[in-house]
């Protein structure tokens, strides 16, 4: 069964808006409903569409780094999070830090968005490992 | 200090693994007379009555106090486990000069070594139950160091079962005598000794140790593994199991004597036990003319002599007790090296077959000679000191002793009888026929395996003549410490005409009897067979076959390989479980008030429509599709009931879900009919029903019970002025509980690598005709 | 609502352990997808249900409101449903597999991994250790 055309052509806008999309869930995830979880899964199914469309090789090479690096960077990322915490004593590891930077409007960071990156990279990695997988091996 | 030899030891074990084999042996001998060198130091401070202790392998966390001590009795154990040790060393290079794998043999005797030094030297009962268990691996080990042999491997596990069940009964009594004591230090144990009898399991604790003892030094019922272990090559023999680890199980008892002494149960146990023993080793005795299971029966009959004399009252018994076991390590350990010798010369040790040796052999025949005369209890001979105090011990009980003298004249006259053997029958005389299976005549074997018979006979005839000596310096600080209180020995050669003489020449008079009947007397009891087709030897081999049957059927009733079978038997014990627990402990209940339904009622209507569709669809693909939807209708309830956060993710993942099932299941082939027939489906409609019923009974007594929201209220309140967030789930999500989560995007990534290794897992050339071997085989 | 989302995840159950017993894997996989969706329903109730108005603290205020839907059952199933989704992507992985060497999905025919059921095997467990280490 080849994809169709209209899909064919069409996958670039599928991986490209769920990826957008997704980035913008993870960020407002904090305050609204949303956050890494949800925004890793958003995003994988961008990567689903683009490896029906053109092939799991095709999705690989757009993601840049192998879905299983990418899982590998994302539990590192949250790891690292963490780190500062152990800086002074009486916090215990994974003890979230923020800062309100004001450049015009006040901006909330922290590392607590930081893991939630993690977290997005680790379930974005997952499911795209699997989905170019069973991609793969349906062919 | 204390610690010196142990450790040496262990280094010399891991030296003697790697150097070459000659190499190995010398390092071996070295390490051993080095640490012997070391004990013999202390020899004057412990007759002084100074103990050295020192510190070792203490735990305290777990409240082991751990520690070394060397007083008596540790003293003559470790002397004669070093000294003898040495000797046996050397004559292992002898015995197998010509096995290149050799020095395995040589590192793991210096490992037993230093498990038995650790054992007898431990002042701690963990640190002694330790070192035990290694004497019992070890043993298991050198008993099959021939493992090509199928023989060797049986006896090597038969003594692991025996004395590791042992180790396991010694293990129970010894934390029972622990928790009555409150500390693990033997020392300690023995100075609570009116807290430990008061203890109501005190009885339990003892004979649990008994037990374990009566294992390991092979008593009645457990003698049986003693001679099926002299599979083990000759120099293994000759240390284990006659002069040391065999000796532990005495040890162990003598140890605990000052605890137990003035108990009933303990005196009758240790001394019928060891009589029983003795009387069965020297029966079974007669029935062998092996020359190596002829010495393991009187071995069993010298262990249970042992144990006797530590289980009977007088202050005589326990000298008479610690100057036999010397005596017997002695004659004995010789007596293995020159069975050993014979072997190797003559290519049999088979006692019938040979006569005659001393023409060609006279330096065995020699040495021989001096051990068995010491083993008959004859003047000039340390044997007899032991043999005229046992007698006087015996006799001073009165007429208590009865059974017991005569039992133990019948041991002692059917010694000598054996020890006539061993010595008049092999050397003297012509030579009955050349043996056949040697290569060359027998010949005196080489200078190492001489050394040690030699001179372990002559030390026999030394200690003899000078019993003062040995008396004063090894066996007074002994029986101190196994009395717990100081004793007054002198040993003495002559002690004047009077009954016990009497009985000594009475006993060497009726083993010469019995010497000039055994030709005719051991074809008869080998004949009795009853004593093979009963026994605990057989009991031993139904116990562990039946073991094995009782394994086998377990494992293909459990792993009977169908799928669908585990995965009912796992439904049905869950559901059984939980609706058993509800109505017994009468949870059933239905949750009263609580919001009242409304609109959002009609979600279950769509779920159940869905459900309908998954079970009742024709093909996979179907039931697919039905799955979407009642997926969705879950991230729909999600939603009406304030989790928009969960219900984004549930319509990502049915989405998700439902994409690439479709894509595998239309992509392959796979049409995923039911195969089931009508009567199977009812049958499954059954269990699912059950399981339904018991997880919905469950939930409703949980909502049944009352609600603490603590928790919720917390994360609530917490959640902006401490994380900064106003998403609460999400707050707990990488804030509160962010390990939680560290731990399950790491579950993730581990099912990626997963994945990926499945996915280059091999993939047949041919898809037709897979390989058999495969990650799924 | 407490009676509903115990009729919803009892009939969940029910149809998912129906699906699990079948002898095709495809239905395994859908039962398993099913009895996880179940059991979030029930985590989901556990925390008590009936808000509809989601745990986000309202602009003003610095903490929840009194009525509004327990956050910690939503945490918990959150992380479960991506948990059970990779798990059911892998277990369909397993599946294709499965197909790919076997040419079947029915769970009857998948004797080859399991030996215990099979005489060769049944063999070598009733010999003795000691055999049994001449065998190997």
């Amino acid at each position: 069964m080849n994809p169709s055309l209209i899909l064919r052509t069409s996958a670039p806008l599928l991986l490209w808006m769920p990826l957008v999309v997704s980035l913008y869930v993870l960020v407002r995830g904090h305050n609204d409903p949303g956050g890494g979880f949800i925004g890793g899964l958003i995003a994988a199914g961008g990567v689903l569409f683009y490896a029906i469309a053109r092939g799991p090789a095709a999705a690989r090479a757009v993601l840049r780094l192998s879905p299983v690096a990418l899982c590998g960077l994302g539990v590192l990322v949250a790891t690292a999070s963490g780190i500062p915490a152990l800086l002074t004593p009486e916090t215990p590891y994974l003890t979230h830090f923020w800062w309100f930077p004001t450049l015009g409007v006040t901006l909330p960071l922290g590392t607590a968005l930081v893991f939630d990156l993690g977290v997005y990279l680790t379930v974005l990695g997952m499911a795209s490992a699997l989905f170019c997988a069973l991609v793969e091996e349906a062919q | 200090m204390l610690a010196l030899p142990i450790l040496g030891v262990g280094i010399a074990a891991v030296l003697a693994s790697l150097a070459r084999p000659r190499i190995a042996s010398v390092v071996g001998v070295i390490a051993a007379l080095a640490a012997l060198t070391v004990y013999l130091t202390q020899v004057s401070s412990v007759a002084e009555g100074l103990i050295p202790t020192a510190a070792f392998g203490a735990v305290p966390a777990l409240g082991i106090a751990g520690g070394l001590r060397l007083d008596g009795l540790s003293l003559v154990f470790v002397l004669l486990i070093t000294g003898i040790g040495a000797l046996i060393l050397l004559f292992a290079e002898g015995y197998l000069a010509d096995d290149p794998k050799r020095k395995r043999l040589v590192a793991m005797l210096l490992v037993f070594m230093l498990a038995m030094l650790g054992a007898v030297t431990a002042d701690d009962v963990i640190v002694l139950f330790v070192f035990w268990e290694l004497t019992s691996l070890t043993s298991f080990l050198l008993v099959g160091y021939k493992h090509e042999r199928e023989a060797s491997r049986r006896a090597a596990l038969q003594a692991l079962l025996v004395t590791g069940g042992g180790g396991l009964v010694l293990l129970a009594g010894l934390i029972l005598l622990t928790m009555a004591a409150g500390t693990t230090s033997l020392s300690g144990i023995i100075a609570a000794q009116s807290a430990v009898l008061a203890d109501p399991l005190a009885s339990v604790a003892m004979v649990l140790i008994i037990l374990g003892c009566f294992t390991k030094s092979a008593q009645v019922p457990f003698h049986f593994w003693l001679p099926n272990a002299m599979a083990a090559p000759t120099p293994v023999s000759a240390y284990l199991h006659s002069a040391t680890m065999v000796k532990l199980g005495v040890y162990l008892l003598a140890r605990l004597n000052p605890l137990y002494q003035e108990e009933a149960l303990w005196q009758a146990l240790l001394s019928y036990g060891g009589i029983a023993t003795a009387l069965t080793g020297v029966c079974l005795a007669f029935r062998e003319t092996d020359l190596k299971r002829v010495l393991a029966y009187t071995t069993v009959t010298a262990l249970g002599t042992l144990v006797m004399l530590i289980g009977i009252a007088p202050d005589l018994s326990i000298t008479a007790a610690m100057t036999f076991l010397v005596v017997h390590a002695f004659y004995k350990a010789a007596l293995f090296m020159i069975a050993g010798a014979i072997d190797h010369a003559a290519g049999t040790r088979d006692a019938s077959q040979l006569r005659g040796l001393g023409q060609v052999m006279p330096v065995t025949a020699l040495a021989a000679g001096l051990a068995a005369f010491s083993m008959a209890g004859l003047p000039p001979f340390v044997g007899f000191v032991a043999k005229e105090l046992i007698y006087e011990a015996k006799l001073e009980m009165g007429s208590a002793a009865t059974g017991l003298i005569v039992a133990g004249f019948l041991v002692n006259a059917a010694t000598v009888a054996i020890a006539v053997v061993l010595s008049w029958r092999l050397f003297a005389g012509r030579q009955l026929v050349a043996p056949s299976g040697a290569a060359s005549p027998p010949h005196d074997p080489p200078l190492s395996m001489m050394v040690g018979p030699v001179v372990l006979a002559c030390l026999g005839l030394m200690a003899g003549t000078l019993p003062t000596v040995l008396g004063a310096v090894l066996i007074d600080p002994a029986v101190t410490a196994v009395l717990g209180r100081p004793a007054d020995v002198t040993l003495k050669l002559w002690h004047g005409f009077n009954a016990v003489l009497a009985l000594s020449a009475a006993t060497v008079a009726v083993g010469i009897v019995l010497y000039l009947l055994w030709e005719r007397l051991v074809p008869r009891l080998k004949a009795v067979s009853l004593l093979d087709r009963f026994g605990p030897s057989v009991g031993y081999e139904h116990w562990l076959a039946a073991t094995l049957r009782l394994a086998t059927r377990t494992t293909t009733t459990i792993q009977h390989g169908s799928l669908t079978g585990y995965v009912r038997t796992l439904v049905l014990v869950m559901a059984v479980a939980c609706l058993g627990m509800l109505i017994l402990r009468g949870g059933v209940a239905w949750p009263q008030g609580g919001a009242s339904l409304d609109a959002r009622a009609g979600l279950g209507g769509l779920m159940l429509i869905g459900l309908g569709g998954t079970v009742l669809a024709r093909t996979a693909l179907q039931a697919v599709l039905a799955m979407g939807l009642v997926g969705f209708t879950t991230a729909l309830v999600f939603l009406m009931f304030g989790a928009p956060d969960v219900a984004f993710t549930q319509f990502v993942v049915e989405t998700l879900l439902v994409v690439i099932l479709t894509t595998a299941l239309m992509r392959l082939p796979i049409q995923g009919r039911d195969g089931r027939s009508r009567q199977q489906k009812l049958g499954d409609a059954g269990v699912a029903l059950l399981c339904g019923v018991a997880v919905a009974a469950v939930l409703a007594a949980v909502l049944a019970s009352p609600f603490d929201p603590r928790l919720s209220v917390w994360f609530g309140a917490e959640s902006l002025p401490a994380a900064h967030g106003r998403n609460v789930v999400n707050v707990i999500l990488v804030d509160f509980r962010a390990l939680d989560t560290l731990g399950e995007i790491t579950v993730l990534a581990i099912a990626a690598f997963a994945v990926v290794a499945l996915l280059r897992s091999n993939r047949p050339a041919d898809p037709a005709a897979p390989s058999p071997q495969g990650p799924l085989a | 609502m407490d009676g509903l989302f115990i009729v919803m995840v009892g009939a969940l159950v029910a149809a998912a352990v129906y699906l699990l017993l079948a002898r095709d894997l495809p239905r395994v996989l859908i039962g398993f997808v099913l009895l996880g969706t179940g059991v979030n329903l029930a985590i989901l109730a556990a925390g008590r249900v009936g808000a509809m108005v989601p745990p986000l603290v309202p602009p003003g205020s610095s903490a929840l409101p009194d009525v509004v839907a327990n956050p910690l059952p939503q945490a918990l199933i959150l992380t479960a449903i991506v948990i059970g989704f990779g798990l059911t992507a892998f277990a369909l992985m397993l599946v294709v597999k499965v197909y790919a060497r076997f040419r079947t999905v029915a769970a009857d025919d998948l004797t080859e991994a399991e030996g215990a059921a099979t005489p060769a095997a049944a063999t070598l467990a009733s010999q003795t250790p000691l055999t049994r280490q001449e065998a190997a």
